[in-house]
């Protein structure tokens, strides 16, 4: 039943897509921006305006408009909060209908949300802050290959974070040493070890060469330790094609884990590659190079929780969260905000943590969260503390920068990691009794006593430039 | 502190995984571990394997996971028994989590000889 007629032109966005008695439904994708308008604009214009140019709407009124029922389809702005300490943004809370996207497709979602919206004049800043997904649409997605349990199950690790390291240097050496350096880990503690994100199939080494060397390395350490090893062998490539190519022959050597680079790489090929995994019972890494670029910006952008949301149902096993201690940047109360929604299988609100929505995962696998980026013995009962269990820690130059090689950098890595965990099961504050644990666990391991007067005096403390919206 | 003049040779070691580094624990602290398995509401399970074949991923159960089990004492006895009946195995304890399906803990308590 139409009773509309058709009137051309330009009208503002709040008629029709600014709707602050809305109650949203259940199978609604809900999602909150932080919004910087241009000055002498309304909230609710710039609000509905976002609703609008993401979902249905565009500048100018259509006659074609006519021929569906848009109250339907339009994305709507259904409410608006003040950015606690912050007088120039406010958040804008807008519901799309699930029938706006592709089942099961990450990319569609993006392409609507942070899609054109983003450059629109009328705004100064934009950021997308969280995504409410409805169980209905997760339902559609994959997910995780294998996800945390069945991780540990493949390959025996309980009870405790597993220890890694990203190679290094990251460019340069050939296959066969490179190979040298995975097995001098694996053969003195570490669980796995990491290509670098930077290494694909350059000059100096073939991904073919790599990956016969690494499963060597693998196979060795796994022989001689009696424990089971990995190796995340990078399979991020030029073309789909070639990513997958790269995947058979990782299986092939014998390798449990590949890895994939989800923003640079690209959510298609992620989704497609994490389908891949779960048919050829392979786990998957995710490196994230890119995001800072995505995510650092307070009033711009995308927060690393969507993206981290958006990993998850496209499809990983382990996901790069950060360290809160280490080089990188991360304010503790936010990281732990998207760990959860990496592993748990429903996430409460919790503004404290910059979650604006309680998020169902349903039985959607878990990832484990990654610590990685200049850490080192003296940080792992902090590790420890903050990421739990289910997380991989990884000392890169914390490994390969002990002045007696990878393999005793791992045994010191491995006690201390282990003395963290005893101590945390006998119930001692280990973040605040962290040096009388190492030192403890030093008088039996020489390589972590020198390990721990290497590191003493590094520590990276500088303001985290993107803060959580507190007043 | 030595310089790197003075590397040290680190030799590869048999390992079984979570506490594989640490020294042997003492009776006091195996007890504290069971504890933990315990506090979390986790059901204690005994598992015993020859050393040659502990690479598999089953080894042979003692009895069944003792579902329901609070008490430390039952635990320390049931691994004693176990460690008695085959002294030449390694004897680990679990912690099944029937949240996960996974297993919170697991950790050898006595190693069997090669």
């Amino acid at each position: 039943m139409s009773v509309k007629t058709y009137e051309a032109g330009v009208k503002e966005y709040r008629e029709k897509y600014w709707t602050p008695d809305y109650v949203p439904l259940d199978t609604d994708l809900l999602a909150c921006f932080k919004v910087t308008g241009q000055p002498g604009v309304p909230r609710e214009e710039v609000a509905a305006a976002v609703a609008a140019e993401s979902s249905t709407g565009t500048w100018s009124t259509v006659w074609s408009e006519l021929l569906t029922d848009l109250e339907y389809y339009k994305g709507r702005a259904y409410r608006i909060e003040d950015v606690p300490g912050d007088s120039e943004s406010f958040y804008a809370f807008v519901a799309y209908p699930l029938d706006l996207f592709e089942e099961g497709s990450i990319v569609n979602v993006l392409t609507s949300l942070v899609g054109n919206v983003f450059g629109f004049k009328a705004l100064k800043h934009l950021r997308l802050e969280d995504i409410r997904f409805p169980i209905a649409y997760i339902k559609t997605c994959n997910g995780p290959p294998a996800g945390i349990q069945v991780e540990r199950d493949r390959l025996n690790k309980y009870g405790r974070p597993m220890l890694g390291a990203t190679i290094k240097p990251k460019l340069g050496l050939s296959a066969k040493n490179y190979g040298r350096a995975v097995y001098e880990c694996l053969r003195g503690g570490l669980d796995m070890t990491k290509d670098d994100e930077n290494v694909n199939s350059q000059p100096f080494m073939r991904w073919q060469d790599r990956f016969e060397f690494v499963g060597e390395a693998i196979q060795k350490a796994e022989q001689e330790t009696g424990e089971r090893k990995g190796h995340y062998l990078n399979v991020t490539a030029p073309d789909p094609e070639q990513m997958y190519e790269r995947a058979e022959f990782a299986k092939a050597v014998g390798c449990p884990i590949i890895m994939h680079d989800f923003l640079t790489g690209g959510f298609t090929a992620n989704t497609g590659l994490a389908k891949w995994c779960r048919r050829n019972n392979m786990l998957l890494h995710i490196h994230r190079a890119m995001h800072a670029v995505i995510d650092r910006h307070p009033k711009h952008g995308i927060h690393f929780r969507v993206l981290a949301k958006c990993l998850r149902l496209s499809g990983g096993d382990h996901l790069h969260t950060g360290t809160v201690v280490g080089k990188l940047e991360g304010d503790r109360n936010s990281t732990l905000g998207f760990v959860d929604q990496l592993r748990e299988s429903f996430v409460p609100e919790d503004r404290s943590r910059g979650v604006f929505f309680d998020q169902d995962w349903g039985s959607l696998p878990g990832v484990m969260a990654v610590a990685s980026g200049g850490i080192h013995v003296w940080h792992m009962p902090a590790l420890v503390t903050i990421f739990g269990d289910d997380s991989m820690l990884q000392f890169g130059g914390g490994t390969q920068g002990h002045p007696w090689g990878n393999a005793a950098g791992a045994a010191a890595n491995r006690v201390a990691l282990e003395a963290s965990v005893k101590a945390r099961n006998q119930g001692r504050q280990i973040e605040k009794e962290a040096r009388d644990i190492l030192t403890e666990a030093a008088r039996t391991s020489p390589e972590l006593a020198i390990a721990m007067e290497t590191w003493k005096e590094i520590k990276f403390e500088f303001e985290t430039v993107d803060k959580l919206d507190v007043a | 502190m030595p310089t790197t003049t003075e590397t040290g040779n680190y030799e590869t070691v048999q390992t079984l995984e979570t506490f594989g580094f640490l020294p042997k624990m003492d009776q006091r602290e195996i007890e504290e571990q069971i504890a933990y398995v315990l506090a979390n509401g986790w059901s204690p399970s005994i598992e015993h394997e020859h050393p040659s074949r502990s690479f598999n991923h089953y080894w042979t159960m003692w009895k069944l996971p003792f579902f329901g089990e609070r008490d430390l004492a039952t635990v320390v006895a049931e691994l004693e028994a176990c460690h008695r009946a085959y002294p030449d195995h390694h004897v680990r304890l679990i912690g099944y989590d029937n949240y996960t399906q996974s297993q919170g803990a697991s950790f050898v308590v006595y190693e069997g000889r090669a």
